[in-house]
Formats: C-alpha cells, structure tokens, sequence
C-alpha cells in the first residue's frame, strides 16, 4: 500500500508548473505587443515612405515650399505643412502655456480643498471633449468671434482652431505642472514661508524654479499633442497648402492633408496615397522628438531632494 | 527725537510693504479662480451652444433615419449602430491585452532592459498622435492583412490606439494592492497566478473598470484614425445582424462590414456649406458630447467611491 506523506502532496506540481508557466509566457506576449505595435508603425511608415522617396528626391521634400501632389504638375515640398503644423501649434501654446501654468500654480499653491476637488473633474471633461466637437467650435463660434474682432478674417484661418487647440491642452500642460509642483516638499514652502515670504512670493520664486524641469516637459508634450492633432485644423483651418507663417491665413497641417487625402479615395499604391505616409512620418519623428525631449527634460533636470 | 520717528516710519511702511504683498496673493487667487473659471464655461459655452444649434433635430426619427441628402430627413441610425459595434471590438481587444500586459509588468516582469524596453515603448505609444495609428491600420489592416475597410479594422485600431491607456489604469490599480494580501496568498500555497487571480484582480476591478471606461470614452470620440483607414461617410444600410434565426444563430459578417460611426457623420455633415446639415452636425455633436461626458462622469464616480471606501 502506498503512503502519501505530507511532503509528496505538497512537492512541486509538474502540471501546475506548467500551467503557470504558460499563463506567464501569454501575460508576457500581451506586454511586449507595445513593443511590437511600436515595430509596426515604424515598419509601415518607412516601407511605404520607401515606395515615395524613390518617385521624389529627399532633397525635393525637404527644400521645396510648393505642397501640390494631386495637381497636374506635381510638388512635393513639406514645408508648408510643417509651416502650418508649427504655426497653429504655437498659437495653441500661446493660450496654453499662461492659462495652464497660472491653473497649475492655483491649484497646486492657492486653492483650498474643496475648490480643487470639485473644478479639477471639469478641467478633465474640457480634456474629454471629442475632438470633431471642437472642430465644429472652431469653425461655427470661435472664428466668427474673432471676425468681429478683426474684420479681414478669413473664414477659415489658423488662428481659430490654434487657440481652440490651445483650450484643448490646457488641462494636460496645468495637470503635468502641477504634478510638479506638489512633488516639490513642504520643507521648501515652509523655509520661504519662515522668512517671511507670502503665498505668492514662495509659489513664483521657490515652488516654480524647484519644479521647472517638469513644468518645461509639460509644455513640450502640449507642444508634441498640439502638433498630432488632427481633426480641429482639418475642419477649421482650410485644406490648402500655403507657406506661411501669419496665423489669420487659412493653410493645411501635416494631419489636415493626410485626412484630406484620405477623404479622396486614392488608389493604392499611387504615389499619392504614399504620399501621405511619407508625410505621416514627418509627424510621427517630431512628435517623437517632442516626447523624447520632455522625457529627458523631465529626467534629467530634475532636483532630487 | 529723530531716532524714533524714523523706527516709527520704517514700521509703518514695511506695514504698507507687507500689505502690498498680502493684496498681491489676493489678486492671484482670484486671478488663477478665473482662468480655471474660463475652462469650465468654454465647456459649458461650447455644450450650450451645440445644444441650441441642434436642438430642433434632436427627435426620434433623428436615432432612427440613415443619413440622407436632405437634411430634415437624415439621422443617424447608421452611424449610432456602427459606434456601438465598433466599441465593441475595441473592448474586447483593449481590455484582454491591456489588462494581461499590466499584469506582466506588475507582477511578473524582471527589472531588466526588455521589461525598461516595453515600459518606454507604452509610455512613447501613449503620445503617438492618432493619425498615426490610421497611417498604421491604413496600411496593415486594410491592406497588408486585406481586413478592408471593415468594422473588425476600426475596432482593432482604436483597441491599439486605448492600450497605453488601459495598461497604465490597470498598473496603478494593482500597485494600490498592499504587499500583505499578496503574501497572504502565498502563505496559505497559492501559486502566482492563483495569487493574482482569486485576490489582487477582483481588488482592483474598480480602477480596472476607470480605466477601460476612459479609454472607451476616448475611443468613441476618435474621428481622425477612422477616416484614416478611408471609412466611407454616407452609409444608409446596417451591416447584417450578429444574430441569426437559423443555425448556427451566430453570424460574424457584421465585423467585416462597412461602416460609419458618430464622430465621422458629425464631421461630413460639419464640412458641407449647407446651413441645414450644421444643424444636423451640432446635434449629433450633442450625442457624442452627452456619451463621453456620461462614462466620464461614471469613471470620476467610480474612481470618488474607491477612493473614499477602500481603506486597507
């Protein structure tokens, strides 16, 4: 007859350690798919760039001011997209950053409790709103409003959708700062405050420089968002290429085109519907630029205490 | 006595001093009260006024009319249906994967470079703009794969697209479960995964379900990648049933069906001339804006009682 002592029914479970096994090998498939959707997109953005650069010199995309693949006579300059991606990103920035850094401040140095909990929810939601909605106030309130301001406006210009986009990143570049702030320790308020500093003396002079390496990285990434948004310029902004870099003209961005083309049914594999992916690339190595700049800022300036 | 009268006047103007500086964090307060006041009515500026452009349309036969060339008669019976399926394919790819990866880097993974490889690569997927997740299914899905322009493309696409998002809700919810449950579990001879599946997810399910909620709520506004990946935008048929009356009562052709979501109805209506579609724009505006502005209000909710109830 055959004992089971405690020690065999406790030993190691061949099939359990199996199973185990397996559950981690699929858990571990499921984290490196980042890494592969990564892979793809990098994959897919050069292959068919490739196809693109052989019908157009590097030289050409990169120099030339005149963005016209679907003409007749063809040109294929990126510059005025970037002109236009740049432009109404930095409108967007020029809202942002003051009203997101005086928010951050607010919130993280002025306001009591109650204010914070209740009013930081309704800055999400302003993060929340579809992007299509914000488009439609762009065209429909925000452009007119400002016609009224400045009567030569065009209908469609940069300077609407770009401070529309503007109050689109607002709550991340105030959320990111104020991360911040909080994490700069009260030992350093409580010193300004012992020497007599006021509220707004510590938070200006001692919280803000304690805290300006994440505060640099907040507006870097609000730079990166404002650059990749699509939808606002694309319904606001006009959809012509035109080099230039005064906000009140109507010009398209790098993502306005890719919609635009998009819209048109291009053939696969023509060398517009490449054209689009060569343009993508663009987008996607500045805001890579972007996002690994903010990430190094954030890093490797930042004050350990 | 000279002395004493200038004490005096030096005391009476650091009073003024003082006074000046104390008026100052008086002005920024209400300063930083108003900028933080002028997000909350652009958002309420920006709902009111969706609400008053398209309130005549907002009516039944709106929810249940295809799209149509003229404007009093189109809805968006399409549209809303292709929403719900495309959602549907989202989560079922977003939350399995999201869910299983934040386990792995949780629970799992060594503190090596692959798992400092993966970790930056979520954080670098999280700011990739969403035209370039269209670009990507564009030219994997629709072409490489042959998936066509199909409900199955659009969901997958936005399931990449809220991955990053799911991945970082679930990681910050498992993280918020103290180390003593876990070893609990061990000590009483579970293994890892019973470990992690019997107590550390149904713990955190809360912050789990934030986060999908998030994310689908992202998702369901996303216009760009869709019309990326070349979805058309005037769709006046349903795709066929999931459901069947003869067997196998399952049919799954819905998922390679063409489509038109809310998001991209609004934007075909919102670039015609037409006074009369920027009505119908505006108030499938309103649909959308009421259906991200519900989960997010439901996730803040969620994330409030969690907060407030658990205390370990």
């Amino acid at each position: 007859m055959k004992t089971q002592t405690a020690s065999t029914r406790f030993a190691r479970n061949p099939w359990v350690h199996r199973r185990e096994k397996l559950i981690e090998a699929v858990l571990f498939l499921a984290a490196f798919s980042a890494v592969a959707i990564t892979l793809a997109i990098v994959v897919i953005l050069f292959y068919e760039s490739l196809a693109f650069f052989e019908h157009v010199s590097i030289f050409e995309f990169l120099t030339s001011t005149q963005w016209s693949p679907l003409f007749e006579n063809p040109q294929y300059g990126i510059l005025p997209l970037v002109a236009g991606t740049l432009v109404t990103s930095a409108v967007a920035l020029l809202v942002a950053i003051p009203l997101g850094s005086i928010i951050a401040i607010y919130l993280s140095e002025f306001a009591p409790h109650k204010v914070r909990e209740v009013v930081k929810p309704f800055l999400e939601l302003l993060a929340s709103v579809p992007t299509v909605v914000y488009g439609y106030f762009a065209l429909l309130v925000v452009t007119p409003l400002l016609q009224t301001l400045m009567p030569d406006l065009p209908g469609f210009n940069m300077l609407g959708p770009g401070i529309v986009i503007g109050i689109m990143i607002v709550p991340y570049v105030s959320s990111l700062s104020e991360d911040a702030m909080r994490a700069v320790p009260m030992s350093l308020r409580e010193g300004s405050y012992a020497m007599g500093a006021t509220r707004f003396q510590t938070a200006v002079r001692v919280v803000t420089p304690a805290a300006i390496s994440g505060i640099i990285a907040a507006y870097i990434l609000g730079m990166s968002r404002a650059i990749g948004e699509t939808m606002v310029v694309a319904i606001a902004a006009g959809q012509q290429p035109n080099f230039t870099f005064d906000p009140t003209e109507a010009a398209a961005t790098i993502t306005a085109y890719i919609v635009q083309v998009a819209l048109g049914d291009l053939p696969h594999g023509s060398i517009g519907y490449q054209s689009i992916f060569a343009a993508g690339l663009v987008l996607f190595l500045m805001t890579l630029a972007f996002n690994v700049l903010g990430h190094m800022v954030r890093t490797r300036y930042r004050e350990l205490y | 006595m000279p002395d004493n009268l200038s004490a005096s006047h030096k005391a009476a103007s650091i009073r003024s001093r003082i006074r000046r500086l104390k008026f100052n964090d008086y002005v920024f307060s209400l300063v930083g009260l108003v900028c933080m006041m002028l997000g909350v009515v652009t958002l309420l500026a920006l709902f009111t006024d969706l609400l008053l452009d398209g309130m005549e349309r907002l009516n039944y036969e709106f929810f249940t009319s295809f799209p149509s060339r003229r404007a009093e008669h189109a809805g968006i019976l399409s549209a809303w249906v292709g929403t719900m399926l495309v959602m549907l394919v989202t989560a079922l790819v977003a939350v399995p994967m999201g869910v299983a990866a934040a386990i792995y880097l949780e629970e799992y993974a060594p503190s090596n470079l692959l798992t400092a490889i993966i970790e930056i690569n979520v954080s670098n997927l999280a700011g990739v703009p969403s035209i370039i997740y269209g670009l990507l299914a564009l030219g994997l899905f629709v072409y490489q794969l042959g998936l066509g322009q199909s409900i199955l493309t659009a969901g997958l696409t936005l399931g990449l697209l809220i991955l990053p998002i799911v991945i970082v809700a679930t990681r910050e919810s498992l993280r918020t479960i103290p180390r003593e449950i876990r070893e609990a579990a061990y000590a009483l001879g579970a293994t890892r995964w019973q470990m992690i599946y019997d107590h550390v997810l149904p713990y955190s399910r809360g912050g789990i379900l934030t986060g999908v909620i998030i994310g689908m709520s992202r998702a369901i506004g996303e216009t760009a990648p869709i019309i990326t990946i070349g979805a058309l935008t005037f769709i006046a048929f349903l795709p066929p049933p999931p459901f069947t009356p003869e067997a196998p009562y399952v049919s799954f052709e819905w998922l390679f069906a063409p489509f038109t979501v809310l998001p991209i109805q609004m934007f075909n209506w919102v670039s015609r001339p037409e006074e009369a579609f920027l009505i119908n724009a505006a108030a499938t505006g309103v649909v959308i804006i009421v259906m991200t502005l519900a989960m997010n209000a439901l996730a803040i909710f969620l994330r409030y009682r969690i907060r407030k109830n658990i205390k370990w």
